[in-house]
């Protein structure tokens, strides 16, 4: 059996490459406007495709919707990162318990 | 351009992510040890990655004795999206980020970190970014031993609904930016439907790994986007 260090070494050194090389490589400013515009939405767009549909099954589909939806609500008025994500969660946990304890 | 330089900063801003980590890898944490592996190791494992997809997927590997090759492309393929990130971030980072500097600062460009350095108005200078750094590095770690050593105690009630926290993130740096501009919320629609796509159709989801629908699928609705509806060049720079 690999040692456990030899895996540890791979998938940081992988991990950290990957990261690495563009920011070392990429100096110069950007003056594509598509480039530039790409960029612009790419972030966007990896956290909705990470987030969706993948939130519904991260737990049972009836809590992870109403975590969801409690989410996007305090999304919606500008609440802080810290207050959507514990609220999303006591969303589900809330849920949870009363499906447990009522069905 | 302005730069936004204070570590302090850069450790508040940081702070949101750091417990949206805790929650994250005391899941991982959990997972982990179920997997066979120590404390010590699952400590190491997120100390050396700071990646939530990636770890989650070499877990089975390292406990299987899996191929070093397969581990290495599997963190390829799930962490390749960081490739995209740095090239962004590249050209968010101010005139004090020199090159010893980038080195350094692109072990913690994670998805949050990202986002959250994006998001700021002006530049970013280095004491602002390590500042970023460290505090979701040490919610990250200590979330993991927490979640390693105290897995079994907590109900499964609750693990699953932490599992929930780092979405609950996604969303709330995605959603108020497209309230006021109409061709985000046009790319998020976009990735929306693209991901359910490659979620529901079972060629697509059987042949075709997580990370690399996360790669085609931005990759479209981001390039559709800039084609239709570029920025203006002028706004970014100012």
């Amino acid at each position: 059996m690999t040692d456990f260090f030899v895996y540890l070494l791979v998938m940081a050194g992988v991990t950290y490459l990957v990261r690495m090389l563009p920011l070392v490589l990429i100096k110069k400013k950007i003056t594509n406007p598509f480039i530039i515009s790409f960029l612009h939405y790419i972030p966007y767009a990896v956290l909705t495709v990470m987030t969706i549909p993948t939130i519904f099954y991260s737990t049972s589909i009836v809590p992870a919707v109403v975590g969801f939806i409690v989410a996007v609500a305090l999304a919606f008025f500008e609440k802080s990162l810290v207050i959507v994500a514990a609220c999303s969660c006591l969303g589900v946990l809330v849920t949870e318990l009363i499906l447990k304890y009522l069905f | 351009m302005k730069e936004i330089n204070s570590f302090k900063k850069g450790i508040t801003d940081g702070l949101p992510i750091c417990i949206g980590y805790f929650s994250v890898s005391f899941a991982f944490g959990i997972f982990a040890v179920q997997n066979g592996l120590s404390v010590l190791e699952a400590f190491l494992i997120s100390l050396t990655n700071l990646t939530s997809a990636g770890q989650l997927a070499a877990v089975p590997i390292i406990a299987s004795a899996g191929t070093l090759i397969e581990l290495a492309i599997t963190q390829l393929v799930i962490n390749s999206r960081y490739a995209l990130m740095s090239v962004s971030l590249s050209q968010k980072l101010g005139p004090s980020i020199t090159l010893p500097h980038r080195f350094s600062i692109a072990f913690g460009n994670t998805d949050e970190i990202f986002a959250v350095a994006m998001s700021k108005r002006f530049n970013v200078g280095k004491r602002y970014m390590y500042g970023l750094i460290l505090t979701p590095i040490v919610g990250w770690t200590l979330g993991t031993v927490s979640g390693a050593i105290a897995g079994d105690i907590l109900p499964i009630t609750v693990t699953s609904a932490l599992g929930v926290a780092i979405y609950g993130m996604f969303i709330a740096i995605v959603v108020p930016p497209i309230k006021k501009e109409r061709s985000s919320a046009l790319c998020v629609l976009l990735a929306m439907v693209l991901s359910c796509i490659f979620y529901y159709v079972p060629v697509l989801k059987n042949n075709i790994p997580s990370g690399f629908t996360i790669i085609i699928c931005s990759v479209i609705s981001s390039a559709i986007l800039a084609l239709v509806a570029p920025i203006k060049v002028e706004e970014k720079n100012d």
